[in-house]
């Protein structure tokens, strides 16, 4: 590129300009419709989970596996019960990797970590195109895998989304399915781990002069701790994988007791990998929230130096705590007693960042702007789930509720609600930044309160069910579930009509073109992104911004 | 499935017509059955031994209440500097972004929470895993998608069977569906069981809520857990672990009785069993 500079700064289009694009910005954006698009096939799926469990009886996926897969009448039942595992193991990777972490991590921190730390792209234009497109391809992967063979005679991986053999290996999914799901995450991991050397090498070496780390804003903090957990942790998946995958084609027998082999091995690695995860599903949402909540307090952020050893704290607990998701395979006493010790301590870091969001809203002025809204309700949803967390750290209140509807509520308060309202918030806190046009106020308003709604009524009854001891997974279920499951789905379907709101909104905004302006947010928003006009330039900071004085962000 | 269906249908007609609190009040009024989840229950269900009241009041007295605390505490401080500090109340903000104190002390609760709860976690976690003397041992396989109880020789049985879930064109009067068995398993009353769990093929979990006991079923291992029912009557499980397209429809019942009338099981089932490997499986399969 060096040697062709006039071709360096030009400004492709169409093809040329998404395709092959190096820009840190448009790469942003191709993430975000990919989480869309994304978001929206695993929100279909949930909001089919939830028709079938809205009464007892198997009465949608027949179906819905005759009319997805063409499975024969006479097999409709049973085509109807895989099917529904496909859905949910599909539900959950669709919302982790193609969802959740393109929006934050794709989305968000390519378009603004750059621009938040003054630096004009990420250290490596072209490493970030293929981790785009790595990741675009393990989606068509992963889509293929719901239509060739998996369980004899049935289509595609059901098995949950932490894929433990022998399910998943030839005992349970003999066909090509999981190959393909395995094929996927290869390469969803090795697009996470490119983009997260890209974003560390940024930002360690492309701050902008005179901005130290301890002056960086706390987006970008999080996303070094994010990128720090992907890069260690994902080679740990994708050992696990491809054991599994040798175990499957090649004879091996990692995780098959009949050759000497440990399917708890497994469990072990994924969880390694797994637990750190879902920190990095909503580490970014604690650090885009943290700039909201200061910029419509008009205030800076509280405890700014706690709030980002807080995230470094949660990062590190969150390497050591895999096991409290195997409390019942059989773990020795003092294996538990150790796991139990070290995830109630998480409590302790999770709790400064709700405090100090609190304390940084305190003595504010604030204005009760649409992205605040968001940023109040997940803080509201995170401190629900959070403290349905202590109760699983227990081992012993586990035993009760491993497995259950607890658990399935416990991590969609963090994540259905807290990470999706950490993206939906970033969203509408940046959208006239990315676009250029101001969203309306009343449909973004509209659209937190449906969803609001909708995913409480989804998610808080099933604390009962799980509590009355309803197993996840279950396509059916004893008729003394039934109030709740019913409550449940209507929840999920009021959640489903939010996002009807949410696409009227952004085709609202396009569609009027109000100007945003490069700050719309007025004094609070300190951050480098509001001093650049909306959208910013292709090619921003071509004079590197001074930072300068003892201030944060 | 078409009556069965017309019934959840009418049922849920009934649910959505109602208000909320009106719901509470009809999931009151069913009868609880112990051993079988309460229709419209909200909390644990009933336990019948003493791990399964440990871990219920330590919920229920200590875990539920703190954690209510703390989110109607954050809930509430949120209400309140929405209502203090927004633009039109406070217009001027101030400057404040460090308080060390504070800080500390909301770094120091927190562990001192931690601490309380951790005390009660531990000795519970221990009386669980711990295994009591016990005189009586029984293997439980889990299989795709039914489970296998063996009864040790030595102790009077010497013999095997498979727990498959009734179809529910064959369920009697009151047997819950998707919970009821064909072959119940007995264990007496008041006395220390040690089950012994494992896997055929793919991982299941042996679960009976009534009991405060889970155990996952996993292949090449023999994992162990106990229990000691106080009271006589039918207990229901559901596997918890995914293992297949029948997931859901490998409940496990057990089913306490008294000494004398185990004794007198083990003699029949000894007969009923014995003879073949399992010849339940064939008369239960569809």
């Amino acid at each position: 590129m060096a040697s062709s500079t006039a071709g360096a700064h030009d400004h492709p289009t169409g093809v040329r300009r998404f395709l092959f694009s190096t820009n840190h910005k448009d790469i942003g954006t191709l993430y975000l419709v990919l989480a869309v698009i994304g978001g929206m096939v695993g929100l279909l799926m949930s909001i089919g989970i939830r028709a079938e469990l809205m009464y007892p009886g198997i009465n949608v996926f027949p179906g819905l596996a005759s009319l997805i897969n063409g499975a024969d009448p006479s097999m409709g039942v049973d085509a109807g019960k895989n099917l529904y595992n496909v859905f949910i193991t599909a539900h959950g990777v669709l919302m982790i990797f193609y969802m959740v972490m393109p929006a934050l991590m794709g989305g968000y921190a390519n378009w603004f970590v750059p621009i938040m730390i003054g630096a004009p792209d990420m250290a490596f234009p072209r490493l970030n195109n293929i981790s785009f497109w790595f990741l675009a391809v393990s989606l068509v992967l992963l889509v293929m895998s719901m239509f060739v063979e998996g369980a004899p005679g049935m289509m595609g991986f059901g098995g949950g989304w932490v894929f433990y053999p022998p399910l998943s290996s030839n005992i349970g999914h003999p066909g090509p399915a999981m190959d393909f799901v395995i094929l996927a995450l290869h390469l969803a991991g090795a697009s996470s781990i490119l983009g997260s050397i890209n974003i560390i090498t940024t930002i360690f070496n492309m701050r902008a002069p005179g901005m130290t780390l301890h002056k960086m804003p706390l987006f970008a903090w999080s996303m070094l701790v994010t990128a720090f957990l992907l890069v260690l942790t994902l080679p740990v998946l994708a050992g696990a994988i491809t054991m599994l995958l040798t175990d499957r084609n090649f004879g091996t027998m990692f995780y098959d007791p009949a050759g000497g082999g440990d399917p708890l091995l497994f469990q072990h690695l994924f969880w390694f990998f797994g637990h750190p995860e879902v920190y990095v599903l909503i580490l970014p949402a604690f650090g885009l929230i943290s700039h909201i909540v200061s910029t419509f307090s008009r205030k800076p952020v509280f405890g700014y130096l706690g709030m980002a050893y807080a995230m470094v704290a949660i990062g590190f607990l969150g390497c050591i705590v895999w096991a409290h998701h195997m409390y019942t395979v059989g773990l020795s006493l003092n294996a538990q007693r150790y796991f139990v010790f070290a995830t109630m301590v998480i409590a302790v870091p999770t709790g400064i960042k709700i405090f100090s969001w609190i304390a940084t809203m305190w003595g504010g002025s604030i204005s009760f702007r649409a992205p605040m809204i968001w940023a109040i309700g997940f803080i509201f949803v995170f401190t629900m789930g959070g403290v349905t967390g202590v109760v699983l750290a227990n081992a012993a209140a586990d035993r009760q509720l491993h497995e259950t509807y607890f658990v399935v509520a416990h991590f969609h308060y963090t994540m259905s609600l807290g990470a999706v309202f950490g993206v939906f918030a970033g969203f509408y806190y940046w959208f006239p930044k990315m676009t250029g046009y101001l969203y309306n106020e009343t449909l973004s308003k509209l659209h937190f309160i449906v969803l609001f709604i909708g995913v409480n009524l989804t998610f808080f009854p099933q604390h009962f069910l799980g509590l009355s001891g309803m197993p996840r997974r279950y396509i059916d279920y004893p008729d003394a579930f039934a109030i709740w499951n019913y409550i449940s789905s209507i929840g999920a379907f009021i959640g489903g009509v939010s996002m009807i709101v949410f696409f009227y909104c952004v085709i609202e905004a396009f569609m009027k073109k109000r100007e945003a302006g490069a700050n719309p947010w007025g004094a609070g928003a300190t951050t480098l992104e509001w001093t650049l006009p909306s959208p910013p330039p292709f090619h921003q900071f071509e004079v590197l911004p001074r930072i300068s004085g003892s201030g944060h962000q | 499935m078409s009556t069965g269906q017309r019934n959840y249908l009418s049922l849920g007609a009934r649910v959505g017509a109602a208000a909320l609190p009106l719901i509470f009040f009809a999931g009151l009024a069913y009868a609880q059955v112990e051993g079988q989840p309460t229709p419209g229950g909200i909390g644990l269900p009933a336990t019948v031994t003493e791990v399964g009241r440990e871990t219920q009041t330590f919920y229920n007295a200590l875990l539920l209440p703190i954690i209510t605390f703390i989110a109607l505490s954050v809930l509430g401080l949120l209400l309140y500097v929405c209502w203090r500090y927004n633009e039109q109340a406070n217009p001027v903000p101030s400057k404040l972004t460090h308080h060390t104190g504070l800080e500390i002390v909301w770094t120091l609760i927190p562990i001192l929470i931690l601490v309380v709860i951790s005390i009660p976690s531990f000795r519970i976690l221990t009386h669980q895993v711990e295994i009591p003397e016990s005189k009586i041992t029984i293997k439980v396989t889990g299989n795709q998608w039914y489970w296998s109880y063996k009864y040790p020789e030595d102790q009077g049985g010497g013999f095997g069977f498979d727990q498959l879930m009734k179809p529910e064109a064959e369920l009697k009067e009151g047997e819950p569906r998707l919970l009821a068995v064909d072959n119940e398993a007995l264990v007496p009353v008041n006395e220390v069981v040690k089950l012994q769990i494992t896997a055929a093929d793919v991982i299941h979990s042996f679960v009976i809520p009534a009991f405060g006991v889970r155990m996952d079923a996993v292949p090449g291992r023999l994992n162990e857990t106990w229990f000691k029912a106080e009271k006589e009557g039918v207990y229901y499980g559901q596997c918890s672990k995914i293992c297949g397209k029948d997931h859901a429809f490998m409940p496990m019942a057990i089913r306490v009785v008294s000494r004398e009338k185990y004794d007198e099981w083990l003699a029949e089932a000894k007969k009923k069993f014995a003879a073949a490997g399992s010849p339940a499986r064939l008369a239960a399969s569809e």
